[in-house]
């Protein structure tokens, strides 16, 4: 008994550590005060109207949206292809290849960043959207491989077999067997993708071109003269985003395979 | 509708080869059953029928046609596979109607052949289900709906009925056979399971390590095995050491330890040819198990039942005459023998087959 509530105090310790400062961030978001901070003074939605209202921040959010569904479309594109390729076909230096899609995850985010930005040095090109856009993709890219990957490796190769047998070509199979039931795996890659580029700072910091912001590099830019309380309203426009949308598509996803059985 | 000829067709996997040498014909409208344990290269013929693997060496004709180079989605051959291969994501109208697509045949034509065919699958009216929501056995018999709906030329099925319990098995059996006969595809079908490919073929290959054994009727590869592979592989056979002991025009005169010379037909010694001695095959359940001093009809020697394995309507004994062990399997009239009876064991001449010493 004494050991479990031990645990028991312990976990929720754990927890309030863990979401504490979202939490703050959250209620503060909606606190009338003038200095970001406690005490609460009364409710009030002025921050996000001030927000609303913030042409820089209104440009950041929108070039965040922009990107982080374009990195979606791009990583998830190539990853579902790179998936097909090392699950359903035998070729060599594949391991080689499967290391080398991963290894964005391994290899340290500066020293990617930094990476990039001398390959694209090298080649005589400036910093633009592009490169951010590239940039981000490449970060990604393994969290939708490895995503579509495992749920691949699920499908039984006997229903391509099937379609082809029934007079589907390689592109019809596709199309009409192997990605409708790969669909969960690549929405959840495509989500994953989205929110990995809608957060990310540190290799945006380096990539982006001078005059463009992101939300994170636009709140960390503010941050530099002082905690606005429009920061936690956008904290908290940030946090729905990133939470609601995976949450929302899980649910749309739950919602369409229970009506198949 | 068409034949199949495999001619000298060759399957190698990297350094491993899986069938060599295949010469083999499917005829037209015929149930073709490829038998064999797992890994004699059964299914990687099936799979080269259907385009799934190519080839290493040889040709395969469908029709009379060289179709080696015709992709798999271009040869119309339908496919049923062990593990039914539904698709999960369409009702089962749209599982049936998924060939047809791409014969041009859409709305009503569609709907009306999609009925049909679960008309002669005896599932009539679950067009709007989904694969999840029909037992195993329906499955399959939408997976057979769905292959036979686009007219193949011919029918393939990969252990079709593997997957099912043993009662739905038999049952699915007959049902399977009779569509076969009514519609009259080509079919050829792979199993690992000797009852199944006794109980539905018109014509049975045994193969085994890539190489054929055997090819005829199902009564003809069950009561004369042309090796001691089909002697054991189909049913429990007793193989015996024998030595000749003399021969006239119509018999061979053979020494059978215990039970003295036999004389077995020549035909049913077709492949002992001037060989001293050779091994004798007879069934488990040829051989008759008499209370001890009967005198029954054939040749005879004493034995003791030594264990006994009962089946309900029969009953497996394990007797031992002298320093041989014998299986034998006998319908139970009355009372079973038990372990420890003083038994004659009778051999009828007629049920025995003769195999060079070698095979």
């Amino acid at each position: 008994m004494r050991a479990w509530s031990l645990i028991r105090f312990y976990t929720i310790l754990v927890y309030i550590f863990m979401f504490a400062p979202i939490a703050v961030v959250m209620v503060l978001a909606f606190n009338s005060s003038q200095f970001g901070g406690f005490p609460i003074e009364g409710f009030s939605l002025r921050w996000f109207y001030r927000l609303a209202e913030n042409e820089a921040i209104m440009r950041a959010l929108k070039t965040s949206l922009g990107l982080g569904l374009l990195t979606a479309v791009i990583s998830t594109t190539i990853g579902i292809l790179a998936a097909l390729a090392l699950v359903r076909y035998q070729f060599r230096g594949k391991d080689f290849i499967t290391t080398l899609l991963i290894s964005p995850v391994l290899v340290p985010e500066t020293v990617l960043a930094v990476g990039l930005l001398i390959f694209l040095r090298w080649l005589h090109m400036p910093r633009s959207f592009l490169l951010l856009l590239l940039g981000h993709s490449i970060i990604a890219l393994p969290f939708v491989v490895l995503v579509v990957q495992a749920r691949l490796v699920g499908i039984k190769k006997e229903y391509e077999e099937a379609a082809r047998s029934l007079g589907a070509n390689p592109l019809q199979t596709f199309l009409g067997v192997t990605l409708p039931l790969l669909a969960p795996a690549v929405f959840a890659g495509a989500i994953f993708a989205f929110t990995i580029s809608f957060d990310n700072i540190t290799a945006t910091l380096f990539w982006r071109p001078s005059g463009m912001e992101t939300v994170p590099t636009q709140i960390f830019g503010m941050l530099r003269n002082s905690v606005s309380p429009e920061i936690n309203a956008l904290g908290f426009v940030m946090i729905v985003i990133t939470v609601g949308v995976p949450l929302l598509a899980g649910g749309a996803a739950r919602y369409f395979a229970r009506k198949r059985t | 509708m068409a034949g199949v000829e495999l001619k000298n067709v060759e399957k190698s996997f990297g350094a491993v080869t899986a069938v060599k040498g295949l010469d083999i014909t499917f005829e037209e409208g015929s149930f073709t059953t490829l038998l064999g344990p797992s890994g004699c290269g059964k299914t990687t013929i099936l799979r080269m029928v259907a385009g799934l693997e190519a080839p290493t060496a040889g040709d395969i004709l469908v029709g009379g046609t060289r179709i080696n180079d015709v992709p798999i989605h271009k040869r119309n051959l339908g496919l049923v596979f062990q593990n039914y291969a539904l698709f999960p994501h369409r009702t089962i109208g749209q599982n049936i109607a998924f060939g047809l697509k791409y014969r041009g045949v859409s709305g009503s034509d569609a709907a009306a052949k999609v009925k049909a065919a679960l008309d002669i699958v005896r599932l009539p009216g679950v067009e709007d289900r989904y694969p999840a929501q029909l037992s195993g056995g329906q499955q399959q018999r939408i997976a057979l709906a769905r292959a036979i709906v686009i007219e193949p030329d011919v029918l393939l099925l990969d252990e079709p009925l593997s997957a099912l319990d043993a009662n739905l098995r038999e049952e699915m059996r007959v049902e399977l056979k009779a569509i076969q006969h009514r519609i009259g595809v080509t079919s050829i079908f792979v199993t690992h399971d000797q009852s199944e490919a006794l109980a539905m073929s018109d014509k049975i290959i045994v193969m085994s390590a890539g190489k054929v054994q055997q090819v005829g009727a199902p009564e003809e590869v069950y009561n004369s095995p042309a090796n001691e592979f089909v002697a054991n592989f189909l049913g429990a056979s007793n193989i015996l050491d024998v030595r000749v002991a003399g021969s006239d025009r119509d018999a061979i005169g053979l020494e059978v330890p215990h039970f003295g010379v036999i004389s077995v037909p020549r035909a049913r010694a077709a492949g002992l040819g001037d060989a001293k001695s050779g091994r004798l095959v007879i069934r488990a359940e040829k051989l008759k198990l008499l209370p001890a001093g009967d005198a029954g009809a054939g040749v005879l020697a004493q034995g003791v039942v030594r264990a006994v394995d009962y089946q309900g309507q029969i009953a497996r004994y394990f007797v031992q005459v002298g320093d041989m062990e014998l299986q034998i399997m006998n319908m139970i009239d009355g009372r079973p023998f038990s372990a420890g009876d003083a038994t004659t064991v009778a051999i009828d001449p007629r049920d025995c087959s003769v195999l060079p010493a070698d095979g």
